[in-house]
């Protein structure tokens, strides 16, 4: 049976991690309300800004029963925005200061961490259990500052970590969703499958 | 199947391409509210804005004042950038490409070559394939987002009629953009040829819409809307995000009408949360009917 994967459709590129979902097995639905939740096995929490999906999170606890739903079970894939909201701790919390998020990840991430949109990049990337190179696209990045003992570095770019992988959680600061190559998404979904 | 478009790294221009219509995938569901000074940026901010555009006036006051209207102060431009976090955008004449140069020198995240300011070209857009900056543009109809995106823009917006308060012409050009897209998509393959001989676009990039039934780029609506339920509508038609220039500012409560514009274009299909964000916002702002401003002063028609 295809394993229940949900994207956090509050802001963001969701309709490309539906599509790679999809694509990868999964069947998938969109999430903007803490009962959409139940019976969920992973859930997605795309790119988009992090300040504006805290905010939109918060008047339904969004992010608590995110983090509930994890520790009972639910599998998480983070990316760029993502990953900021299960950083955790962001090291420049300004923006996003009084706002819950999500956690599960033990990394501090710093926002846009390249710089403006003309520092946005792509590259090939080498990840850890993927036999060819990955197209990383980069997009106002968070950098991953330091990384928690637990927490197993899938790639490295620039001498930065950009992919990681925490027990049930997968999080990468680049984006995935926009390219064709949906091997990560397909590591998501086995891992899915395998909790 | 997943592993296509592995073999051989993207060129360096590909790669500017993907960044830059890939900012404006994450901007999707969200909306970019016109901002004059860093205190309002910080609002919007504050409010759940993706993304702040940075002018000397929102299009209300621009209409009210008259002359011709340029680029912001890069003081004004700068200060704004350092107050907040998510992306800044700015907006330069039509084909006043010394302008957008000067907007990419100062870093904005996004470029809006608009028809809010005065054209600076009557003829020419900027070439924006030139800049690595992305540029978003205006558009009425399919031709002319076709042609803004030949010449390099990584997003569109519908354009609707700016500083009016009024969301008939925002209506206008979604509803001619999303028939004139499905007509295309109708068409037999040898039709196309012909159907980019009207749409005055590349017969390549006809094809392409014809055959994906969208743009190829993210299409947000701008121009006109001022309220939740307004958002919420252009959402519904298909829109990927909203623009609100005057509405958030020329308003009686702005912070709260921002935050409430944030929730109704998530919650787009959700009357109830419409309904609930839309209590006690105070005064929309006033608003001008279309109908009532003089052909010579519509923004929209401006743009070849």
């Amino acid at each position: 049976m295809s394993p229940q994967i949900g994207v956090l459709a509050l802001q963001g590129a969701v309709a490309e991690h539906v599509r790679a979902l999809t694509a990868s097995g999964a069947e998938v639905r969109t999430v903007r309300r803490p009962a959409e939740l139940d019976g969920l096995r992973g859930l997605v929490v795309p790119g988009g800004e992090s300040t504006a999906i805290a905010r939109l999170a918060a008047p339904v606890q969004m992010m608590e029963h995110i983090h509930r739903a994890h520790q009972d079970g639910l599998a998480l894939f983070g990316t760029c925005a993502g990953l900021i909201l299960m950083a955790r701790e962001v090291s420049d919390p300004a923006a996003l200061a009084g706002f819950p998020r999500i956690g599960g990840l033990d990394v501090v991430a710093r926002r846009n961490g390249y710089g403006s949109q003309l520092d946005s990049f792509t590259e090939q990337l080498d990840v850890t259990g993927l036999d060819e190179p990955l197209e990383a696209v980069f997009i106002r990045a968070p950098v991953i500052e330091e990384v928690g003992d637990g927490v197993e570095v899938l790639a490295e770019s620039r001498g930065l970590s950009v992919a990681v992988r925490e027990g049930r959680v997968l999080a990468t600061s680049f984006h995935p969703e926009l390219t064709p190559d949906h091997r990560l998404h397909q590591l998501f979904v086995d891992m899915v499958g395998a909790v | 199947m997943s592993t296509e478009n592995t073999e051989s790294p993207v060129s360096a221009e590909q790669g500017a391409t993907t960044v830059n219509t890939g900012l404006a995938h994450m901007l999707k569901g969200g909306v970019i509210m016109d901002v004059v000074t860093p205190e309002q940026a910080k609002i919007a901010e504050e409010a759940g804005a993706v993304a702040v555009m940075a002018l000397e006036r929102v299009p209300a006051d621009i209409r009210a004042t008259g002359g011709v209207a340029r680029m912001s102060d890069p003081d004004l431009i700068s200060g704004i950038i350092e107050t907040v976090s998510i992306p800044v955008m700015a907006k330069a004449r039509i084909g006043h490409f010394v302008e957008a140069q000067v907007l990419e020198h100062l870093k904005v995240d996004y470029i809006d070559e608009s028809e809010v300011l005065s054209p600076a070209d009557y003829v020419h857009h900027i070439d924006k394939s030139k800049f690595s900056v992305p540029f978003v543009c205006g558009a009425t109809n399919l031709g002319e987002a076709l042609r803004r995106i030949t010449e390099g823009a990584s997003m569109i917006r519908s354009k609707g009629e700016a500083g009016t308060g009024d969301v008939s012409e925002a209506m206008k050009h979604i509803r001619t953009i999303t028939a004139e897209i499905a007509e295309l998509s109708s068409k037999a393959e040898d039709e196309l040829y012909v159907a980019a001989k009207d749409l005055q676009a590349p017969y390549d990039l006809v094809k392409q819409v014809a055959r994906d039934g969208r743009l190829p780029v993210v299409m947000f609506v701008a121009g006109g809307v001022a309220t939740p339920a307004d958002a919420a509508m252009m959402m519904q038609m298909g829109a990927d995000g909203v623009f609100v220039g005057s509405g958030i500012f020329k308003s009686g409560n702005p912070a709260a009408r921002a935050a409430a514009i944030v929730k109704a274009t998530t919650y787009y299909d959700d009357p109830a949360v419409i309904a609930e964000v839309s209590k006690g916002l105070g005064e929309a702002m006033v608003g001008l009917n279309v109908a009532d401003v003089p052909a010579p002063h519509r923004l929209a028609e401006r743009g070849w």
